[in-house]
């Protein structure tokens, strides 16, 4: 009880701190979510068009991913330094990989009848990608951009480690100086923020998936 | 005049020879069916004529131009193409899907376009207010004739049809004859219509051409092949 008075006082107090902190959070977050569905998104497109790359791009993803965040933060420093930029690198390469593989499924996995209907009928190839393809693959690449963003607000805490800005600082503070309200309070609020963008996330992929009938 | 035709045309997947040193042709105005098993290479040579399969050796001309050298986007879009059930485009409209070429080619006023849909609509025997609806709140039979009104919408004189009533109940399938019937009377267009009931070939076609292991066996108006079966495989198949 006392514990939770302890963190619920910190954040009356330290109010305008942990409200910059989201701040922050929220910005090297969103920064990585755009910058890792912009490449994710235009990279699955490519492969799926360049089938014979495909399996050596996922592979590539699929390593990046693999890699313990805390080792490729490292990994990056001697090129990149430290601070939020390499931050922002770290969390697009890991946020790449299940932008890129739902993209290629969603648009490799539309029934070959209706593509060879759409084909039949003369669409050109763009035309089959912007009118068939993408629009059947949205639920696919809508859930792609779910999983990266509740993921990416995760890992983000980790980036203070490596100097960058957001909740992890109020982690690692509470760390260093054995304040454990403090790294709790911090913990939480990612937490809540991870929970509330996967909650309002489904909500716009359920509505995606009822307008354009993807069962 | 001829449609299509087909001249000495071979196929093979791999090892297997799907098409045999095919030739034949289509006359404007002709309902052409084809018969024949499941991989008899009915459905290959189909997608020749739309360019969908390229003939290993062999040319297949649609309206005397070579489809091999034409300009397959034009072409496609003036041959309409139905297939069966799993054509139509989820994610569209009804209307959407009839008016999906027209707005392909390049045609996007929407009160014309909203106008066309809804006289095919009337045209295939449907309701003005399926227009909104989605393909998946659609019977069978309803889909199978938005299929045919959007092939329609393409306003093309060929309609290429691969089995595109093998999906529906006998009751259904028998009304959606008699309509293509009654659409063929009105519009004379020249159809290419795949089948594997020999029934459906039997009425619908002015001629029924039939297939085994890629090379046409017969080819001849519905009467003759009951009258003159070209050999046993035949015979047994209109001995209904």
């Amino acid at each position: 009880m006392e514990f939770i008075q302890e963190v619920t006082s910190l954040y009356a107090e330290r109010g305008s701190w942990f409200l910059e902190l989201i701040g922050a959070h929220i910005a090297l977050s969103l920064t990585a979510i755009v910058c890792a569905g912009v490449i994710g998104l235009l990279l699955g497109i490519w492969i799926s068009i360049h089938r014979k790359a495909a399996g050596s791009v996922l592979t590539a993803a699929n390593i990046l991913y693999t890699i313990p965040s805390i080792s490729l933060l490292g990994m990056l420093i001697p090129f990149l330094g430290i601070g939020n930029p390499t931050a922002v690198v770290a969390l697009t390469l890991y946020g790449i990989m299940p932008m890129v593989r739902n993209t290629y499924a969603g648009i490799t996995g539309v029934s070959p009848e209706v593509i060879s209907a759409a084909e039949g009928m003369g669409s050109t190839q763009a035309q089959i990608m912007l009118k068939i393809r993408l629009p059947l693959a949205m639920g696919v690449i809508t859930a792609g951009i779910r999983n990266m963003v509740v993921m990416t607000i995760s890992t983000a805490a980790i980036a203070s480690f490596i100097g960058a800005g957001g909740l992890g600082v109020a982690i690692y503070r509470g760390i260093t100086i054995y304040d454990t309200a403090m790294t709790f309070s911090g913990s939480l609020l990612i937490a809540v923020i991870a929970i509330l963008s996967d909650f309002l996330l489904g909500i716009v992929e359920r509505r995606i998936k009822k307008r354009l009938h993807l069962g | 005049m001829e449609m299509i035709r087909l001249e000495h045309v071979t196929k093979s997947f791999g090892e297997q020879k799907v098409l045999d040193d095919v030739s034949f042709s289509v006359g404007e105005g002709e309902f052409l069916t084809v018969i024949g098993r499941s991989g008899c290479g009915k459905t290959t040579m189909l997608r020749m004529i739309n360019g969908l399969q390229t003939p290993d050796s062999g040319h297949v001309y649609v309206e005397g131009q070579d489809v091999g050298t034409a300009d397959l986007i034009a072409l496609r879009r003036r041959i309409g193409y139905v297939i069966q059930n799993k054509g139509l485009f989820p994610h569209m409209t009804v209307e959407k899907n009839i008016t999906y070429v027209p707005v392909i080619s390049g045609r996007k006023n929407r009160e014309e376009n909203r106008e066309q849909a809804l006289k095919l609509l009337k045209l295939v025997g449907l309701d003005a207010s399926v227009a909104d609806r989605y393909p998946d709140e659609l019977s069978g039979g309803q889909q199978q004739r938005v299929g045919i009104a959007r092939a329609l919408a393409a306003k093309a004189g060929i309609l290429l049809m691969d089995e595109p009533f093998g999906a529906l109940d006998e009751i259904t399938k028998r009304s959606m004859q008699e309509e293509l019937l009654r659409l063929q009377n009105r519009l004379r267009m020249t159809v290419v219509f795949i089948t594997h009931d020999i029934r459906e070939a039997m009425k619908l076609g002015d001629r029924v051409l039939v297939m085994e292991e890629g090379k046409i066996i017969q080819l001849d108006t519905p009467e003759q092949i009951r009258k003159h079966p070209a050999d046993r495989f035949v015979e047994e198949l209109t001995a209904f």
